[in-house]
């Protein structure tokens, strides 16, 4: 009896793991089995052509960039230096307990909302229009958790000791932030938004109303334009499309290329991450 | 930020010790109490340091050697919740005084820790650190020269003049301690804290930085924990014996080690307990 | 003032103020939130809104704007998405924290923190393109856009949250306990299960509703597979329409300064405190997880 229970056990947890390893990795077999059939380099250099049945995917991806531009400005150094206020200058109290609950409620808050904020802030109340920059700034109020979490756990991995030894030689709190706890965190703290990033790369709904277009037949020429983006792209070829039998293989080539871009920078990420975890010689 | 309640008002720079000359006193303690939290971990101590020698903290390990000397440079502040009662002289003038400059106290009062805790950088700039920001060179060829006799100074130049630029994380364990030493040097403070410095270190790094301390004293006041009885009694003048946090017996080594008056000194001495 | 800045206190001003940020965003989250979606109240009350059963926003007189079934379509996705999340996560996690070989630890975390990370977009395309017409076909549905599509997506990728983190609670339950139990002559998974799990559970329950919360905020799946349509659901068989779908797919058509445009922000905030609740029922379990074994 005993062994017939550790039997059924070990199989279901055997199946628990494979089960959903088998499931996605089957959805991004069947979506890059179709797609690679349909990228080259004019897919990826060109632009748009008739009514968006032909041609490239260029604007798509121009535009995604720009975002995710904007997002990474905007949240690298508004997260890094939250994280520094938390880590190098907390006291406990009811400052720092505010900040963190802010933190993960903001973490916890659907792209969605992220995108209604940034209709009614950016686009509306500053009069920046359906454009870049304010789908760059609604990304990036979405991504500052993220940033600000992986700063936290890069700065918490520098010993007490080098700020110790910092403090003992005279230096001031500043000089000792600047010159060493910086210095030996940047590495681990941009590896570590790259994670974030690739969530900015990916996320649609909050740049529904405040970023994104389907049809715009040129570049953006200034961070007021509005964009096409990679993954409204998908979206506006499945349900804005009009001829289903030309469309369809553009989204899978533009669903391979999101993809491929999100996962190699998570995987980038991920193996940096655990790299510098086991190389640290402190 | 550390809360200091100052009551000591003594006039004179100085508290009891009728074996060091009152010219001589380099830093006084005076009625120090500490408290972390709600658990208090010095009581009452009263201690003086005097120039150019070595004053060993002796005690069983949780006495508070490393809180009282990490009061001397108020390393303390940078844990929060810590709480100080009492004073301590900087040459008669009061380090937790209210509007001190907690960063030149720390300029002038260097600190050698447990373990070896260079930067992550290479030996040069280790030693550079420490001048750099203290704005206390303006040429290179200064800073250079500095560096040289810093790291001679710390006995550690002929090992490593070939390799300067090396990562200091590469050196032994040794090497890195007399590299902090040497760090610590090289903006010539005026009392050197040691912490436990041979605490990770084998026979013969230790051997060394003994070696070292018997040198560096001619120049800097030196004071030094230690939970190595032998140590203490090798290297130091003057010896204090803390236990719980209480300061129990204060005397120059030879005394302390040959005819302690109090019997709980002579208790952990003779290794009855500790 | 030149003390002031002399002890870094200005420094530390200035990072106080950036740190304070996702406490600002935050509040102005709530604010426009708030501020257009009460306005709604003006309209209909709080009752008719939130308990409403039928939502016509356009095209009939009177319009209406109940949202009940809009809320219950949430709720039933993402229950759906549970069915299939918690026995897969949770024993995907027991294995992978107790049973694989540190070996095979070493690759699958990682690979599925990387699954984690593929955009939702991605999933409601291939719910489209595949899951969809697959599910039509094997339930013989006149259409395949269902509850269950959208449920099946979203236990998808809700799973990578709940086994990162059921993962990194049952690795974290001291060793103590397991040793006691092996002591006792226990095998590997007896120990997992009787020993290791309950100490575990509470951190566990935090990764079930964090990926809950993924669930439920989730909106390109259920706009793009979820069919749509606003009626109570009484079937997993039968399309449904989500709170978040709703905001995404009609606030292009809502004219501005409109009720219609009011209940949307209506629903964004019923969506917000939902997730808030989430985000303090997790925290909560997070706290209970760590001082019952004691780190």
């Amino acid at each position: 009896m005993r062994k017939f229970k550790e039997l059924v056990f070990s199989v279901f947890l055997h199946t628990a793991t494979a089960l959903p390893l088998i499931a996605l990795f089957s959805v991004i077999f069947f979506i890059i089995s179709r797609g690679a059939m349909v990228i080259n380099w004019e897919f990826l250099t060109q632009m748009p052509r008739d009514a968006m049945t032909a041609g490239g995917i260029f604007p798509a991806i121009v535009g995604t960039f720009y975002l995710v531009l904007v997002a990474v400005f905007f949240a690298l150094p508004l997260g890094v230096m939250a994280a520094i206020y938390l880590v190098e200058y907390t006291r406990q109290g009811g400052i720092v307990q505010t900040i963190r609950i802010g933190v993960s409620t903001l973490a916890g808050v659907p792209s969605v909302v992220f995108g209604l904020f940034g209709m009614v802030i950016f686009v509306r109340f500053f009069g920046f229009g359906v454009s870049i920059l304010s789908g760059g700034l609604t990304l990036g109020i979405m991504i500052l958790p993220t940033v600000i979490r992986t700063s936290e756990e890069a700065l918490l991995a520098i010993p007490q000791g080098f700020r110790e030894a910092s403090f003992a030689l005279g230096a001031t709190k500043w000089q000792t932030i600047y010159r060493i706890v910086m210095p030996n965190s940047i590495s681990s703290i941009l590896t570590g938004s790259i994670l974030g990033i690739g969530r900015a790369a990916g996320d649609t709904a909050s740049i529904l109303f405040t970023a994104a277009t389907f049809y715009i037949m040129h570049l953006p020429n200034s961070v007021f334009s509005e964009v096409q983006a990679l993954p409204y792209h998908i979206y506006g070829l499945l349900t804005e499309g009009t001829h289903a039998q030309a469309q369809i293989p553009i989204a899978y080539g533009t669903a391979t290329v999101l993809l491929f871009l999100v996962l190699s920078m998570s995987a980038l990420s991920i193996v940096m991450r655990n790299r510098f975890r086991r190389r640290k010689k402190w | 930020m550390v809360d200091i309640i100052t009551s000591c008002q003594l006039p004179v720079a100085s508290c009891q010790s009728s074996f060091i000359s009152q010219k001589e006193i380099k830093i006084s303690i005076c009625s120090l109490n500490i408290w972390y939290t709600d658990t208090q971990a010095i009581e009452d101590v009263s201690l003086d340091i005097e120039k150019n020698k070595v004053t060993a903290i002796i005690g069983p390990s949780g006495c508070g050697k490393s809180t009282l000397i990490r009061a001397m440079n108020r390393m303390n502040d940078i844990i929060p919740s810590v709480k100080v009662k009492g004073e301590i002289l900087l040459d008669g003038e009061n380090i937790y005084g209210e509007d001190i400059d907690v960063v030149g106290i720390r300029r002038r009062i260097g600190m050698v820790f447990q373990r070896p805790n260079p930067f992550p950088k290479s030996v040069f700039e280790n030693v550079a650190y420490g001048l750099k920001i203290n704005g206390l060179i303006k040429k290179k060829e200064e800073l250079i020269e500095k560096i040289e006799q810093a790291l001679k100074d710390a006995a550690l130049w002929s090992e490593v003049k070939d390799r300067l630029g090396d990562s200091a994380l590469d050196l032994s364990g040794g090497q890195q301690q007399r590299l902090c030493i040497a760090r610590a040097l090289a903006i010539e403070p005026e009392v050197i804290l040691f912490d436990e410095p041979c605490s990770s270190l084998d026979p013969t790094a230790t051997a060394k930085i003994e070696e070292l301390i018997q040198e560096l004293k001619k120049k800097y006041t030196i004071v030094i924990v230690t939970h190595n009885m032998q140590q203490a009694a090798r290297i130091s003048d003057f010896s204090a014996f803390l236990l719980l946090g209480k300061l129990i017996e204060f005397n120059r080594t030879d005394k302390i080690f040959t005819h302690p008056e109090d019997k709980r000194t002579e208790n952990y001495i003779t290794g009855r307990f500790g | 003032m030149k003390k002031f800045f002399r002890r870094g206190k200005g420094i530390e001003f200035l990072f106080l103020f950036f740190a304070l940020a996702s406490v600002f965003f935050l509040a102005g989250i709530v604010v426009v939130l708030f501020s257009s979606g009460l306005l709604i109240l003006r309209t209909v009350t709080l009752r008719e809104f939130i308990l409403g059963r039928y939502w016509h926003p356009l095209f009939y007189e009177p319009p209406a704007y109940g949202i009940l079934p809009i809320i219950l379509g949430s709720f039933w996705v993402t229950l759906g998405a549970m069915c299939i999340a918690i026995p897969l996560g949770v024993g995907a996690a027991v294995y992978i924290a107790e049973v694989a070989s540190p070996q095979l630890k070493e690759i699958l975390k990682p690979v599925i923190e990387l699954l984690g990370a593929i955009p939702s977009v991605v999933y409601g395309f291939f719910g489209v393109v595949a899951l969809a017409p697959f599910i039509m076909r094997l339930f013989d549905l006149p259409i395949g856009f269902t509850a269950l599509t959208a449920s099946i997506l979203l236990g998808l990728m809700a799973l990578p949250t709940i086994v990162t983190i059921s993962e990194d609670v049952i690795s974290s339950v001291p060793v103590l306990y397991r040793e006691a139990s092996y002591a006792l002559g226990a095998t590997k998974l007896e120990t997992a299960a009787k020993v290791v799990f309950p100490a575990a559970f509470p951190g566990i329950v935090t990764a079930i509703i964090l990926g809950m919360g993924r669930a439920i905020g989730e909106t390109m799946v259920v706009m793009m597979v979820a069919g749509g349509s606003a009626i109570i659901p009484r079937s997993f068989l039968q399309p449904v329409r989500a709170m978040t779908a709703t905001i995404g797919l009609e606030m292009g058509e809502a004219a501005s300064g409109s009720p219609h445009m009011h209940a949307l922000f209506g629903i964004g905030c019923v969506l917000f405190v939902l997730t808030l609740l989430f985000s303090i029922a997790a925290e909560r379990f997070s706290i209970r997880f760590r001082r019952q074994v004691g780190i």
